[in-house]
């Protein structure tokens, strides 16, 4: 592998935690609902999935229960803001603060214990093709399932039947609602959804990114992720290459360490953030552009009585 | 089983009482989880809640974490009023931090100049409040959610601050421990009583408080926050203008969580390190939300949340228990605080069938 295709692979690998927690993120804002928990069930996936697999089980049952655990952490919210209509942020921030401090509590007695990284699982054939081999066919099992989701998810929303009604839901409610869909449980499993992918972003992280568990894993990616859906005006594809972006700045950070240059580590460490502050005002600055993609119905609370 | 059934208009004894049965219920879950640690449960909460202002010395010590709450939760409640999110309080305090020990590092005056520590508080003020102008101007000028921009610029903040105190500002007779030197005396804010830790920041931020609340109770601008908050299209056609109000909350908030960065380093810590605040910005939203938004109920609940962080320490020290803890009561207060309000404006009906 010559140094483009490493730089290019880590790009890839920095990406995939991003993508699974922007995609989850889009179903559920195309369903009308702003979760703003991200990085909290993230952390609850990451420290789940290290906690199974540092136990002795196998890679498989660990992704599994940070799917489910990310998943229960969104039914938290689901409960608060469908049957007890509660603010969509404010709610959202108390998921990202309790996933904050219980991943913290659950994680403690596996800091500082080493895990084999999550095998590489090279596609018979495919990998043998020069430069897109190696660039894309070595990867672990979890890289394909991100690109698979990709593609999944854009083919539900604008290919099936049940895209369509997601999006009536997150656009009109009181329409959807009108025409006898049911709107709650629409939103419900949509969470879940997106809660299960959070979950995933996390266990990437800490099963096969960097393999172990410290307090505050995701360091922000959670909030990244919830910029991309915006950046990407709740495109899949758009997510992904969003996710590709900034797995290049986050890679960006860490060759410009390894070459020398002259920057102190902190500053490097803040391209990241900045470079989210900037791709949201770039994207955001078109206000028309963000209405017209932006599913009508987000943040606004639904009660079938009103 | 139940269904909600709109009120008419929202109860006042709901809104009183919601907080408190939140607080109730962040109790027995309280319980159930130290149960679940292998705790005993009502040791614990009494080792939590009671043994850490069992004594003068610890309710000093309460008003010392309540100061950085009260002082950034009455920022971000104005905003929050006017349905502006600034969630990043702590990256404000942070950069206030800074400025503020810029002052006291750099502008030494020999020998008691009284000007020094007014001089840190306005520094401090205006650091928290450069940094709240910059998801202002990104908002009213690029469309750019305040929510994300700010969040993103804590962590820059952060980072800034780990620079300086492992770079230029590190003390070099400090054995290489990422820390500025400590403040000269003059640097340092005296406490209001000698011998205790009740400080000066406490009376000012109850002070603050107060103004608080006569800002949204008393002035016009309150009134157009709070119009503006209930509905933005009846405060379009009232004239108001909504970027002077996003404007003024934003600075306003960034001003306040400056302060109490300033009060951080000034005060109880006496120098810059890298770990002036345990999420003082971040719990600060708990705060606003626990005390309805109301400056008043907000000075209660930096008490008790100043107590959450006093309770972890304690328990962490007599009993051994994780010092997470703290965060996972503070997100379970919250999600009860939320889910407890939907009683103000519905009630609750048995649905037969």
């Amino acid at each position: 592998m010559d140094e483009t295709t490493a730089i290019l692979v880590s790009m890839i690998l920095a990406a995939t935690p991003l993508l699974f927690a922007a995609l989850g993120e889009l179903v559920t804002e195309k369903s009308g609902v702003l979760n703003l928990g991200v990085e909290g069930m993230m952390l609850a996936g990451a420290v789940t999935g290290f906690a199974v697999a540092a136990s002795g089980y196998s890679p498989l049952l660990a992704i599994l229960a940070a799917a489910l655990a990310g998943a229960a952490m969104s039914a938290i919210f689901a409960l608060l803001t469908l049957l007890l209509l509660a603010n969509q942020v404010a709610t959202g921030l108390a998921l990202t603060m309790f996933g904050i401090g219980l991943s913290a509590l659950l994680g403690k007695p596996f800091v500082g214990i080493p895990l084999e990284k999550l095998p590489a699982l090279p596609l018979p054939g495919l990998s043998q093709i020069p430069v897109l081999g190696p660039l894309l066919f070595q990867h672990d099992a979890m890289v394909y399932l991100a690109f698979a989701l990709t593609l999944a998810v854009h083919l539900v929303l604008t290919r099936t039947r049940a895209g369509l009604v997601i999006r009536a839901v997150g656009e009109n409610h009181d329409a959807a609602h009108a025409l006898g869909y049911p709107v709650r449980l629409i939103r419900f499993g949509c969470i879940l959804f997106g809660g299960a992918l959070a979950g995933l972003g996390g266990a990437y992280l800490s099963l096969a990114y960097t393999p172990m568990w410290a307090q505050g894993l995701t360091a922000g990616r959670g909030w990244i992720a919830l910029a991309l859906v915006v950046f990407a005006t709740w495109k899949p594809w758009r997510v992904l290459a969003g996710a590709l972006l900034f797995g290049g700045f986050t890679m960006a950070q860490l060759h410009a360490q390894g070459l020398g240059i002259a920057v102190p580590p902190e500053f490097l460490a803040m391209l990241p953030y900045l470079a989210t502050v900037v791709v949201l005002v770039a994207i955001s600055r078109d206000a028309t552009r963000i209405r017209l993609n932006a599913p009508a119905c987000i943040g606004k609370l639904f009660h079938p009585d009103d | 089983m139940f269904r909600l059934e709109p009120r008419p208009h929202p109860s006042t004894l709901a809104l009183l009482a919601s907080p408190l049965l939140a607080i109730l219920l962040t109790l027995l879950a309280g319980m159930a989880l130290f149960a679940a640690l292998g705790f005993d449960p009502l040791k614990t909460l009494a080792a939590y809640f009671v043994a850490p202002i069992d004594s003068g010395d610890g309710l000093a010590e309460l008003t010392v974490k309540a100061t950085p709450l009260l002082l950034c939760a009455i920022g971000l409640a104005l905003g929050f009023r006017a349905n502006i999110w600034n969630i990043g309080a702590e990256g404000q305090l942070i950069m206030g931090a800074v400025a503020g020990s810029g002052v006291a590092l750099f502008l030494r005056p020999e020998n008691g100049a009284a000007w020094v520590l007014p001089a840190m508080f306005i520094a401090g003020a205006l650091g928290g409040m450069a940094w709240a102008s910059i998801p202002a101007v990104l908002k009213l000028r690029f469309n750019a959610s305040e929510i994300l921009t700010s969040l993103m610029l804590t962590y820059v903040a952060d980072l800034f601050l780990r620079w300086l105190v492992n770079g230029p500002w590190r003390d070099p007779d400090g054995f290489n421990f990422p820390q500025s030197q400590m403040f000269e005396a003059d640097a340092v804010i005296p406490p209001l009583i000698q011998g205790t830790r009740l400080g000066f920041g406490f009376l000012l931020a109850v002070v603050i408080a107060l103004g608080g609340w006569f800002l949204l109770a008393r002035t016009f601008v309150g009134f157009q926050i709070k119009v503006i908050g209930l509905t933005t299209a009846a405060a379009g056609y009232a004239g108001f203008n909504k970027s002077r109000i996003t404007w003024m909350s934003l600075l306003l908030s960034g001003a306040l969580a400056g302060i109490a960065g300033l009060n951080e380093v000034a005060g109880p810590i006496g120098q810059l390190t890298p770990s002036i605040s345990p999420g003082y910005g971040f719990t600060a939203i708990i705060v606003a939300f626990l005390g309805r938004l109301h400056p008043f109920g907000i000075l209660l609940a930096s008490l008790l949340l100043a107590l959450t962080y006093l309770g972890g320490e304690t328990a962490q020290i007599s009993l051994g228990l994780p010092v997470a803890v703290t965060s996972v009561f503070q997100g379970m207060l919250l999600f009860f605080l939320l889910a407890c309000e939907v009683l103000v404006r519905y009630r609750l009906k048995l649905r037969r069938h």
